[in-house]
This record gives structure tokens, C-alpha cells and sequence, in this order.
């Protein structure tokens, strides 16, 4: 076992950081609904928050192997595993899972006035699998965990959501269904051409046929686009968004759209290089289709969630963008616009969320002159605005340009056509910044407006040290992940060169039988 | 005249469990004849019998052993079916109790004496070595049925389903019937063992009256398990049926059709299973579309569960297609679950029953306020019927899949899962309807302290099977290695 290195601390930090939530939220299941409910819910988050810090501290960044794993037999009839452990690709999201966790609880405190029970567990199932998903290295438990979201978040949107709740919430779980079915599909297939096993790492040795390689790449791809969204299956993002409470737009955006993204760097690369190869230029060409459609659509959004909801379209866009450069540039500012995107957006739902809370209204056309009647949240806000604008020196600058670098050493007119993107991004942020914040001040909402209490700040405040912190010292997230993006670089090139592969044969290969 | 030439000591220790159901039926019935005992009483009478029979089960030691001159053939895995079955019947015992009652019937011995008939029934039948003791199953299965379905006898849509059920039934015995003399005909036996003598041995008189037997029976197990085009019976039968009772008919005879049906074509038609592969795709894949597509649009609670329990019988005919070791396996799996599930289910819909209400979607409205628990446990349910992770319906949809995808049929696993895709929305229908609409007269389910605690049993069971599946695995893959 030299890919791995078993986790040497005393105790196991990576399931106990997983389990941790879900175990508080089977002790809530026995307790009195009340108030005790947010603490001990906030206890929770708190504490999964404290137990994951350890990961950091010992985490080996000069190595690209899976650390801190542990392997348990688990059905042995199938020979599965349940094995985790973290490189320097997912290592990061486990922090911003556990961090935007404790925020949604914290903004949830006054938002969430029936059925506080069921939704703190829900919150807390949900963390659990979504830490779950970045730690597993067995096909058949990430499988698991990725379908877990799916049940808490159906039930964050359709129970405490807005008005169309419930044909968000409908909708919501058929798209990610439909595109995690056809996965399951190509995972049972990847199962037998990779010697029955489920094993990640081993699954990424086997040099798979390439025809095979492209229909499991497709399979793989069904639930990855989805859930980023990628262009022309985002239409369920809006209405979930929108109709979503304010944690669960947090979260959708934070991490779970973040999934879809881990899903390309953890399966389809190092599994599939030659369908990478053979793919790489269309998903290019959808990922600035959805970088400029993205942000045009925005441009025109009435509502703010809406607007935020479709400005992630495009966001993720530069994300795919990033990807599928594959180069070290490219994949890194990925990675890092992830994180970036979801500290910002998760912070914009928030802002939009709190005042929410307060007028009741998400119509951009019932605030103006914000920043006279409630001037601290405008503090935030500006920052926010900025810093999802991409200004030098908050972190979706280094994001933007490390993709944007990458792209023009991939392919000069996609790279150019994204920069479409980065213009328009600015528009719409200073457009909705200049009717919220500025202008005259709007009679419709001023009489509820009031300032942001204590734990709103301290909800907004962390992420705010985040952008600065990314943005100053790249390196503080960037060093982490390094060597492991060399390496995954490393396995696409080598079995690249083993077999080269002429891509006008795609159509044929993909219509002959492989059976 | 010696009886010791018809049968031995063996032969009746085996069947045991059977003489114990008829004892505990007859004396059942007696019980109520005298007018002495209490309802109750007799329920703990019939539940006895049943785990009394269950223990017998459980002595037998597993080995094959022939009885009866080769017309029974118990091992392993018509072990496992009989305790499936006697679990079936428990179950259904316990949830029926003061079902009657609160249906406006008055309670009578002939309820629980009818379901250990059926579950005798269906004991003969995956039991069985021969075509003779699979039919004599099947009717005593049928008819016992035939009477369950029809016994609120003040309702009309009981009695219309009753009179449906009955009609349509003896069409499908006479397909049987036929089909087994066509089979009796081309090969001179009804026994097992002798129709695979005959097939290897190319000693067959007509290969026209084989394949026309075959046909027919499948016909006749396709009447009986709901296979589409052979389903159309079942929905006004499930849902005029007494709630527990339709609860019975989805789970126990489904169990049974599969069961026996595996076994003749993994015993008898072993030789020529590949020629009927493609009928089984067709009937596979017909079944999951037509159960799903026509589930969308049910408002009906009963109905809506009718249909699914159809599509469910699709993706099981898939193992009945590939027919070996791990899809034998994956089928059994799958069938306990679907059980559970199902029985889950029914108790709940029971519950809930009250005169006209408590069957369609919109009666289901908020019902997570009022008893959070109830709903959490349907919620398990449904969700473990639609295959989600971490219930077992998930392992169950996956074992079936992978025991596909391992013999190649990698579009009959994509349009199994799509099929899944289609039912979700079905199934999360009352889970909207029960979390996320404004309660409007909310239901008030009638409690019975235990059969609250049997349903919160039966989906906890779901969870950890969900997650520790392995040792159910273990028994099915034993039961399954014991009959290919």
C-alpha cells in the first residue's frame, strides 16, 4: 500500500469529522423542541468544526497520496470497503463544509420559526454527507453519501422554502436524480471493467479501452453536470435557489454545486484521460456558453436570489473553465474559484437572507439608498460585491486570473471569449450594488429596516476575513493543493501517451458497440 | 391396506410446519364456532401457530432432502421462503387487528384461519418438485384469497374486487392447468427432475408442446405476480381489497410467484431458460414502464401502491432473465425488503383508514405535525421503495442492477434506472403531501400500541439494512447457491 498513508493519529479524525453531525443529529431526534434545539444544533457544528482543525495541522503537503485513511470491511459480498481519506484536492472543502455549516445554523436562528427540529436535523444530515463525499475513497460509499444530500435539502426546500417551494424542491431532486441513476449505471459498469473493485485509487490504475472510457465518461458526466449546473441543464439551480431558506442557498452554492466539480477531478481524470482529451474542447465551449449566457441572464433578474442564483451559473462556468484547461494554472484556479465561490456567494445569499428576514421582499425594486438607513450590513455587502467582482486583492481575483491564464495557454479564443464574462460580471454586481445600496431611498422598506445584531455580524465576519485572507496569501490554500494537481497532471499525461488517439474517430467509437 | 407404502416418517416430519398451519386453522375456527373466546384470543391462537411453525423451520437442518417420491424438495431456500412467508402472515395478522371492526364487520375466526391457509399454500409452492404440488399451492393460495378480498362483505368495491379477483384467477389456474398438461404431454412427466431428464435427453415428444406449456404457465405466473400485459386485475383488486389484506396480496403471493417460478425454469427449463430470454426482457421492461407511467397519475394511496408493486415485479422479472447465483440472490434480497416495505407501508395506510378518508394523497396533508414519528416511518418507506441511499431498497435496486450489468444487459439496468427516476416522483408525492402542504382536517390515525411499534421496527429494519446489509447476504446467497 504505497498510495496511501493509514492515518497515524490516535484516533480516526475522518470519520469522526463526518459522523460527528449526524450523531448530533440522532441525539436531537430524543430531545424537547425548543430554544436548546439552535444551541445544541450550533454545538454541533461548532464542535464538527473544532474536531476537522486537526486535519489541517498534520496534513503532509509535499505528497500527493491519500492521508489519514482508514479501511474497514464493510460488505464483504461485494467487496466493499468503507475506506476515506483526504489528498490535497479535497482536504479544503472538509474546512468549508464544516464552516459554512456552523454560518447556516447561525443565520437559520431567528429565520426558522416552525419545525425547528426537523430542520437543524436535516442541516446536520446534510453536512454529514456532505463531508462525507469529499472523504470517501470507495466508489459505492461516495455513491452513498451523494445521494444522501439529496433527501435533507429536498426537505430544506420544500418545507421551509418560499412560495413555488414545492415544484423547487420536486424539481430540484428529478434533475439531480436523473443525472445520479446514470451515474450508479457507470459505476456498477466500472465495477467489473476495473476487477470488481471500488476502490478509487485502484479503479484510477486500470487502463480502461477507450471506447469504454468515453461511455462511462458520459455516464459520469450526467451527474456532474447537473449538479454544477453545467449550461443547458441548469434551469433547476433558480428555482432552487430561490425558493430555498437562506441556509439552503448557502449550502447549494457553498458545496453542493462544488460536488459536481470534485466529482470531474476525482473520477473523470484520472479514470478516463482519454475521453478528457477526447471532450475537453466542447466542454470548454459550454463553460464559456455558460460563463457569458450566465451572466446576460443575470444581468436582466428582478429578484435578488434569482440574480445571485444565476450569477453561479456563471461562476461555475470559470470553475469548468478552469478544469478542463488541464493545466496546473488552469485546475489549480478551479479548485481555488470553488472555495472562492462558494465563501462569496454562500456570503451574498446570506446578506440577501438577512434582509429578507427584515422587509420580507427579494424585489430588487423595493430597496434603494441602503447604505443611509442600515449602513453596517452595506459595509459587508460592498465587500462582497467587490470581491465576487473580482477586485485585485480579494480572493476571486487569484481565482479568476489563475483560470483565465490557464485557458489562454488551452485554447486563445475560448480564453478571450471568457473575458466576455469577467465584464459582464462587473455590470451586473455594480448594477445591483447601485439600486440597493445607492440611489434614493425606497419608502417601501425603510420603516423595517434595522441594522445587523451581533451574531449577524459574527455570521458575516469570518467569511469576510476569508476573502482577504485568500485573496492576500493565495498560498495559505494554494500550497495544499500543489503536488496533488501535479500528480493528477502526472496520470492524465502519462496514460495519454501510452496510446495516442485520433479524435475524429469520437463518432465512431461512441456508435460502435462496446459490448 | 399399508399406508407405509404412500409415505414414510421422514415425508411427515417434513411437512411439518404445514400439518402445524392446518391444526392451528382448524382449531382457529373451531375457536369461533364455539363463540366463547375473544377476538383477541384467537389472534394469539393464529399467531402461535405461525411461530410455531417458524421454529419447526428453523430445526430442519437445511440439507436437500426429496419427500414424497420427488413432489417436495426442501433446502435452504424453500426455507427461506417459509420463514418469508410466516413473517408475511404475522405481520399481516397483527397490523389487521381491529381493522374489521373499525370497517364496521364484526371479527371472525375465518380471517386469520384464511391467511394460514395461504401461507400453507404458498409454502407447497416454492416447496414443490412437481407441477401438481405447484398448482395445489397456487389454489389454495388463490382461493383463500379469493375470499380474504371479498370479506368486508357490506362494501361494494370489496365484493366487486372480490368477484373480479375470482374470475380473473380461474382464467389464469386454466392457463396453468393447461400449460402443465402441454408440458405433461411433451415430455410425459410433471415432475422436475423428469422434465430435465427429458430435455437433456432429447427424449422430448413435441418440442411444439413444450414451448406452448411453457408459455402458458409463464402466463398463469404472470397472471398471479402482475406482469404487464397480465396486470390489469390487480389495481381494483388491491384497492377494493381490505387495506391489510391488499398489504398481504402485494407482498406474499408476489414472494411465492417469483419463488416458484425461479425454480422451474432454474430446475426444470434450465436447458432451454436462454430461448425465453427475450420474453423475459420484454415482460421486464413492459412491466416497469406500463406500473411506473400509470403510478404518476393515481390519487389514490392504494392504487398508487398497486402500480408501484407492479413495477417493482418488472425489475424482478430482470433477475428471473439472468437466472444465476447472484441474481437468485439479489432476487431473494430483494423480495424481503420489497415485503417490509410494503407491509410497512399498508399498516400505515391501515392506520390511517378511517370510513371514506385516509386513502387518497390530499388526506395525507400535514400529517407530519400531528405524528411526526408515523410520517418519518412512511417517509423510510417510500423513500426505500424509490431506492434511495441509505435505506435498503438501495441495495436491493443494486444488487439486482449489478447481477445485469455483469451479464451484459447494460439497457435493461439504464431503463431499470430510469424507470427508479419516474417512480420518485410518485413516491415523493406523499412525502410533499405529508411535509410540505397545510394540514386541512388532519388524519387521526387509530392506535394500536403495537402495531406502532411493528411499523417503527419495520423501518428502522430498513435503515440498518441499508447500511449493514451484509448479513442478509449472506442467507440469501446461501439459499440461492442451494437451487442453481
Amino acid at each position: 500500500m504505497e498510495d496511501i498513508i493509514i492515518n497515524n493519529l490516535d484516533y480516526p479524525i475522518l470519520t469522526a469529522s463526518t459522523f460527528f453531525p449526524l450523531a448530533g443529529a440522532f441525539i436531537m431526534l430524543f430531545l424537547k423542541r425548543g430554544p436548546f434545539i439552535k444551541w445544541f444544533a450550533l454545538a454541533t457544528t461548532v464542535a464538527t468544526f473544532i474536531v476537522s482543525l486537526p486535519i489541517y495541522k498534520h496534513f503532509d503537503k509535499t505528497t500527493y497520496k491519500m492521508q489519514f485513511v482508514e479501511i474497514h470491511s464493510w460488505i464483504p459480498a461485494w467487496n466493499i470497503y468503507y475506506k476515506v481519506g483526504v489528498d490535497g484536492i479535497s482536504v479544503l472543502f472538509i474546512i468549508l463544509v464544516a464552516l459554512l455549516s456552523i454560518l447556516c445554523v447561525s443565520v437559520s436562528w431567528k429565520a426558522i420559526q416552525t419545525k425547528t427540529k426537523e430542520f437543524y436535523i436535516s442541516l446536520l444530515i446534510l453536512e454529514t454527507a456532505m463531508i462525507g463525499i469529499f472523504v470517501s475513497l470507495n466508489v459505492f460509499l461516495f455513491y452513498l453519501f451523494w445521494e444522501l444530500t439529496l433527501i435533507p435539502m429536498f426537505l430544506l426546500i420544500g418545507v421551509w422554502g418560499g412560495s413555488q417551494r414545492i415544484y423547487a424542491a420536486v424539481k430540484f431532486v428529478l434533475f439531480m436524480l436523473a443525472g445520479s441513476v446514470l451515474m450508479l449505471v457507470g459505476i456498477i459498469v466500472l465495477y467489473y471493467a476495473g476487477g470488481r473493485t471500488f476502490d478509487i485509487i485502484e479503479l484510477a490504475k486500470v487502463n480502461y479501452p477507450t471506447g469504454l472510457q468515453l461511455w462511462l465518461f458520459l455516464a459520469f458526466f450526467a451527474a456532474f453536470a447537473v449538479k454544477m449546473p453545467m449550461f443547458p441543464i441548469h434551469t433547476w439551480l433558480p428555482d432552487a435557489h430561490t425558493e430555498a431558506p437562506t441556509a439552503g442557498s448557502v449550502i447549494l452554492a457553498g458545496i453542493l454545486l462544488k460536488m459536481g466539480a470534485y466529482g470531474f477531478l476525482r473520477f473523470s481524470f484520472p479514470m478516463f484521460p482519454h475521453a478528457v482529451k477526447v471532450f475537453f474542447i466542447p466542454l470548454l465551449v459550454l463553460s464559456v456558453t455558460a460563463i457569458i449566457y450566465g451572466a446576460y441572464v443575470t444581468l436582466m433578474q428582478k429578484d435578488m436570489k434569482r440574480l445571485i442564483a444565476y450569477s453561479s451559473v456563471s461562476h461555475m462556468g470559470f470553475v469548468t473553465l478552469g478544469l478542463f484547461t488541464l493545466n496546473q494554472n488552469g485546475i489549480e484556479g478551479g479548485i481555488l474559484q470553488m472555495i472562492n465561490h462558494g465563501v462569496i456567494t454562500g456570503a451574498l445569499f446570506l446578506c440577501v437572507g438577512m434582509i429578507y428576514e427584515r422587509t420580507h421582499s427579494r424585489m430588487i425594486k423595493d430597496y434603494g439608498g441602503l447604505s443611509k438607513t442600515v449602513p453596517v450590513y452595506i459595509v459587508f455587502f460592498s465587500i462582497f460585491t467587490l470581491a465576487a467582482i473580482g477586485l485585485p486583492g480579494m480572493n476571486a481575483f487569484i481565482g479568476e486570473f489563475l483560470i483565465i491564464s490557464g485557458a489562454f495557454k488551452a485554447n486563445m479564443i475560448i480564453a478571450a471569449f471568457s473575458i466576455i464574462g469577467v465584464v459582464l460580471g462587473v455590470c451586473y454586481m455594480v448594477w445591483l450594488y447601485y439600486r440597493v445600496a445607492l440611489n434614493e431611498i425606497n419608502p417601501i422598506t425603510e420603516s423595517s429596516l434595522v441594522d445587523l445584531d451581533l451574531r449577524e455580524i459574527a455570521t458575516l465576519a469570518p467569511l469576510v476575513v476569508l476573502v482577504l485572507l485568500i485573496g492576500l496569501q493565495p498560498n495559505i490554500l494554494l500550497s495544499y493543493m500543489h503536488v496533488s494537481v501535479e500528480h493528477l497532471l502526472e496520470q492524465l499525461n502519462n496514460s495519454l501517451q501510452l496510446e495516442s488517439i485520433n479524435a475524429y474517430d469520437i463518432v465512431n467509437l461512441i456508435s460502435e458497440n462496446i459490448w | 391396506m399399508d399406508i407405509g407404502q404412500f409415505f414414510t416418517v421422514t415425508d411427515l416430519f417434513g411437512i411439518a410446519p404445514e400439518i402445524i398451519l392446518t391444526v392451528t386453522a382448524l382449531s382457529v375456527l373451531t375457536l369461533e364456532m364455539v363463540h366463547i373466546f375473544h377476538p383477541r384470543i384467537i389472534l394469539i391462537v393464529a399467531s402461535l401457530g405461525l411461530l410455531l411453525a417458524g421454529a419447526v423451520v428453523i430445526q430442519t437442518s437445511g440439507d436437500e432432502q426429496i419427500l414424497f417420491g420427488g413432489m417436495l424438495a426442501l433446502n435452504q431456500y424453500s426455507m427461506f421462503f417459509d420463514f418469508l412467508y410466516i413473517f408475511i402472515g404475522l405481520m399481516t395478522l397483527i397490523f389487521s387487528q381491529g381493522y374489521l371492526e373499525k370497517k364496521g364487520s364484526p371479527s371472525r375466526g375465518e380471517y386469520p384461519a384464511l391467511i394460514l391457509f395461504a401461507v400453507i399454500g404458498m409454502m407447497l409452492m416454492t416447496r414443490a418438485n412437481d407441477l401438481v404440488i405447484v398448482f395445489l399451492g397456487l389454489e389454495l393460495l388463490s382461493l383463500s384469497l379469493y375470499v380474504l378480498v371479498g370479506f368486508l362483505r357490506q362494501d361494494h368495491f370489496s365484493n366487486e374486487s372480490g368477484l373480479k379477483y375470482l374470475l380473473l384467477g380461474a382464467f389464469s389456474t386454466g392457463f396453468f392447468l393447461f400449460g402443465a398438461a402441454m408440458t405433461y404431454g411433451a415430455t410425459g412427466t410433471t415432475n422436475y427432475n423428469g422434465i430435465i431428464f427429458a430435455i437433456t435427453n432429447k427424449t422430448i415428444l413435441s418440442n411444439i408442446y413444450l414451448f406452448m406449456g411453457i408459455g402458458l404457465l409463464l402466463i398463469g405466473f404472470a397472471f398471479k405476480v402482475a406482469l404487464a400485459p397480465f396486470h390489469m386485475w390487480s389495481p381494483d383488486v388491491y384497492q377494493g381489497a381490505p387495506t391489510p389484506v391488499t398489504g398481504f396480496l402485494c407482498t406474499a403471493p408476489k414472494a411465492a410467484g417469483f419463488g416458484a417460478l425461479i425454480i422451474l425454469f432454474n430446475r426444470a427449463f434450465v436447458e432451454i431458460h436462454y430461448q425465453w430470454q427475450d420474453i423475459f426482457w420484454i415482460l421486464s421492461v413492459l412491466t416497469m414502464i406500463v406500473g411506473n407511467v400509470t403510478a404518476l397519475v393515481q390519487s389514490n394511496v392504494k392504487r398508487m401502491l398497486a402500480f408501484s408493486s407492479i413495477s417493482h415485479a418488472g425489475f424482478l422479472v430482470m433477475g428471473l432473465l439472468i437466472l444465476n447465483e447472484t441474481s437468485i440472490s439479489a432476487v431473494l434480497f430483494y423480495l424481503v425488503v420489497y415485503s417490509v416495505i410494503n407491509l410497512g407501508a399498508f399498516a400505515i395506510v391501515t392506520a390511517a383508514e378511517k370510513e371514506e378518508k385516509g386513502l387518497e394523497f390530499e388526506d395525507y396533508r400535514g400529517m407530519a405535525v400531528q405524528h411526526p414519528w408515523l410520517s418519518a416511518a412512511m417517509t423510510i418507506f417510500m423513500l426505500s421503495l424509490a431506492g434511495f441511499p441509505p435505506t435498503a431498497g438501495f441495495i436491493a435496486k443494486y444488487g439486482l442492477l449489478s447481477a445485469a450489468v455483469a451479464q451484459g444487459y447494460i439497457w435493461l439496468a439504464v431503463i431499470g434506472v430510469l424507470n427508479t427516476l419516474i417512480s420518485v416522483y410518485y413516491y415523493l408525492r406523499l412525502v410533499v403531501n405529508m411535509y410540505m402542504q397545510k394540514e386541512e382536517g388532519a388524519l387521526i390515525p387509530s392506535y394500536n400500541m403495537l402495531a406502532i411499534g411493528l411499523i417503527g421496527l419495520l423501518a428502522l429494519l430498513m435503515i440498518v439494512l441499508g447500511i449493514i446489509p451484509g448479513y442478509l447476504l449472506e442467507i440469501t446467497a446461501n439459499a440461492a447457491a442451494t437451487v442453481s
